[in-house]
């Protein structure tokens, strides 16, 4: 699936969207997978109250599952306006 | 009408064709929002998007404000990309027979824009670049409605 990041996610995890090969069950999974590859995933999702998810450019919660998913975006809470 | 984009607009006329277009409603509210000019010496504000959901999100919004109140015509128009101080940010217009709806709908609608549209604002300053942070009061505001 592809994962995407905005904002100061993007800049720690230091690339805008990856394809990402996951058996993920829920997005906290994915999350779970992620932190455990590498240092900057880790800086990226140390602290996910403070991160917001959508799926297919739908926001969603954490322990939503992924199954039919194309899309996750992982961005912190939104400032628009 | 909802229209994102990168390009700088011109409020006022945006308003005058928005209120030509809804003539007979009787009532028109707009809300202007401009880059601050803060002491610190803002330079310049980043706002990053994420396109189609930016979309769907705002059409959403206007969706359930049409839904909601009884209105004549919703426009919301959002920029994206390097804004200078003092520049339009974006606006929201409404139009109804009564002027309540349409205060309400755009108070509404910039609620709901603040912390349910993907957009992310970065700040510049000589001082550095810092993402600006969303605000409880922002979360809270929603729950008037």
């Amino acid at each position: 699936m592809q994962v995407l990041y905005f904002a100061w996610v993007r800049e720690r995890i230091g690339v805008p969207r990856e394809d990402v090969e996951t058996s993920a069950v829920t997005v906290n999974d994915l999350v779970a997978e992620l932190r455990a590859r590498e240092e900057r995933y880790e800086a990226a999702f140390a602290d996910t109250s403070a991160l917001r998810v959508a799926l297919d450019q739908e926001l969603a919660e954490f322990d939503a599952p992924l199954a039919g998913v194309r899309e996750v975006a992982f961005f912190p809470p939104m400032t628009g306006g | 009408m909802i229209r994102v984009q990168d390009i700088p607009f011109d409020a006022g006329a945006e308003l005058n064709s928005f209120s030509d277009r809804v003539a007979g409603a009787g009532a028109v509210v707009s809300f202007t929002g401009l880059v601050r000019d803060v002491s610190g010496g803002l330079s310049v504000m980043e706002i990053e998007h994420y396109p189609v959901m930016t979309e769907k999100a705002l059409g959403k919004i206007r969706d359930d404000a049409m839904a909601r109140w009884n209105l004549a015509d919703a426009l919301v128009i959002h920029r994206y990309g390097r804004l200078e101080a003092g520049e339009v940010i974006m606006m929201v217009a409404t139009a109804s027979r009564h002027r309540k709806h349409a205060f309400e709908a755009a108070e509404f609608l910039m609620d709901y824009l603040k912390s349910r549209a993907p957009f992310w604002k970065k700040e510049v300053t000589e001082d550095g670049a810092e993402w600006v942070a969303s605000k409880d009061d922002d979360e809270d505001a929603l729950k008037r409605w």
